[in-house]
């Protein structure tokens, strides 16, 4: 047995189990959380979640912002300690993380296939840099395919949505409209 | 409810280590909200830096950092500020949504550079009555006045029509992610990657408004005539985008920030592509003058009269409520 944890004594199911044991239980419960404007998307498969340790005895979690104004991260904080606590962690630190930048290419494949049964088309590759960032004047080329009928003739209505995550689009088919989670 | 019928009292503690009262009463929201006490009108947001190691690098003069974040922090939260000024007046929803988010992106990127400049030099931020819940990038958005904005005055120009918001995010993102780009290699950790961020945001603001500038050069003489018109009013605070003030000179020096000088002919060479594929000429005015004997200007919180305005509004409801609490 290593070191207990010293998170909450009292709580009987923390009260003496090794960090080992403690970190499964803790990443079993930040596992759960999803994220709160895309809820069929965990915050570890959207790939928010970055880590969970045990330091000092307590539970740290890290996030990462998709985008800088991401109006979510403080719920996303409050969901991922409301479930640790539920799971006898009662004082679990959430803290951010700016480097490296979250980019789209972190969503799982479970993601993104819980994007697509939820309608919302998932991202391609995000783009690859060297050098400047070009300007593009044309409309973004992306692959993208209509999440109802599945055809490849589809438009670009916005390259802004509802989030600030996803672009818009519709099917000139089906005449489907759905959202398009960004490449960044 | 203790012996002699007084309400229990329990003091608690919020993140600010603001000693809480509540009165032992049933609150219908009890129990929704983590943090039950927040200040009335900043966000509900934590730091947006905790977490995050803000130790000023080695060799590097704090005050000059914190004065360089508080600039670039004003530039994204006043031009936020214009711009979301937008929100349910665009031309169609699509652009309503578009500009709500570049203003959304923005004011991110402000909070992270606010709080990035108080953490960096905590004299810059403004003192408020003991107690009070303010955290410090509020304070330093809603207790400065005008003269202690760095911004440019290009963010505080008022909205005119919908080729002027076009325009003006042009030019602001192009002179802004050329850089941003550079500023990914700083030696303060903190602002490299607040940049890392901002380059992908400012992309596609950069892509959004050169399309749109290039269709309306390209659609009627009434379109194209109003864009023209909105570039050639803007003109005049180009130039001072690219003039360096003695703090950039010293962390452009330092490592850790960009002289903006040595970014104006790339963002030129990108402006002129999207005016060559409009089809409209480079605007040919003079710039700005500054204030005074020495000629301020925005950068030496000299502004026009516009951020005053801007602030007033801005402002006013928190400055009302110092201590404000929900």
């Amino acid at each position: 047995m290593t070191a207990m944890l010293e998170t909450y004594p009292t709580d009987t199911r923390t009260a003496d189990i090794t960090d080992a044991e403690a970190i499964d239980r803790a990443w079993a419960a930040a596992e759960r959380v999803t994220d709160p404007e895309m809820p069929m998307l965990t915050l570890l498969d959207l790939g928010v979640l970055r880590d969970v340790t045990i330091e000092n005895g307590h539970v740290v979690t890290t996030i990462t912002p998709t985008y800088s104004g991401c109006p979510a991260m403080a719920t996303m904080r409050d969901d991922l300690q409301r479930e640790l606590l539920e799971a006898g962690f009662p004082d679990a630190e959430v803290r951010v993380s700016l480097t490296p930048a979250w980019t789209s290419d972190w969503i799982t494949e479970r993601g993104r296939q819980a994007l697509k049964d939820a309608g919302i088309s998932p991202p391609g590759s995000a783009p690859v840099r060297t050098g400047p960032v070009a300007l593009t004047l044309m409309p973004t080329r992306r692959a993208v395919t209509c999440v109802l009928c599945g055809s490849d003739n589809v438009r670009l209505s916005s390259e802004f949505g509802a989030t600030a995550c996803k672009a818009m689009y519709q099917c000139n088919d089906c005449l489907e409209p759905f959202d398009h989670v960004k490449e960044i | 409810m203790t012996a002699n019928n007084e309400p229990t009292i329990h003091v608690e503690h919020d993140e600010a280590g603001t000693n809480v009262d509540h009165g032992d009463h049933d609150n219908a929201y009890s129990g929704l909200l983590v943090n039950d006490a927040n200040w009335a009108f900043g966000t509900d947001f934590e730091d947006p830096l905790a977490g995050v190691d803000t130790t000023v690098p080695d060799g590097v003069d704090a005050k000059d950092l914190g004065a360089y974040c508080l600039m670039l922090g004003d530039d994204a939260l006043v031009f936020s500020q214009r711009i979301s000024e937008w929100c349910s007046n665009a031309p169609d929803l699509e652009e309503d949504i578009a500009l709500a988010n570049i203003a959304l992106d923005l004011l991110g990127q402000a909070r992270l550079l606010l709080a990035r400049a108080a953490a960096a030099d905590p004299e810059l931020v403004p003192e408020l009555p003991e107690g009070s819940p303010v955290p410090d990038e509020d304070r330093l958005a809603f207790f400065r006045n005008d003269l202690g904005f760095r911004n440019v005055r290009l963010a505080e120009v008022p909205n005119g029509d919908f080729a002027e918001a076009v325009a003006k995010i042009l030019i602001y993102s192009t002179w802004r992610l050329s850089i941003f780009e550079r500023l990914t290699d700083s030696r303060d950790t903190v602002l490299a990657a607040i940049a890392a961020k901002g380059v992908k945001e400012m992309s596609y603001h950069r892509d959004f408004a050169g399309r749109w500038v290039v269709t309306l050069a390209r659609g009627t003489e009434e379109s194209k005539s109003r864009l023209v018109t909105a570039l050639n009013g803007l003109w005049p605070l180009w130039s001072e985008l690219f003039e360096t003030h003695p703090v950039e000179t010293a962390v452009a020096e330092a490592g850790i920030g960009v002289d903006p000088a040595t970014v104006a002919d790339e963002a030129s060479v990108i402006l002129d592509q999207v005016f060559a594929a409009a089809g409209i000429d480079r605007p040919e005015r003079g710039g700005l003058a500054g204030v005074g004997v020495h000629g301020g200007k925005g950068r030496d919180g000299l502004h026009t009269e516009a951020l005053s305005k801007l602030l007033a509004e801005m402002q006013v409801v928190a400055r009302e409520h110092p201590e404000g609490q929900w």
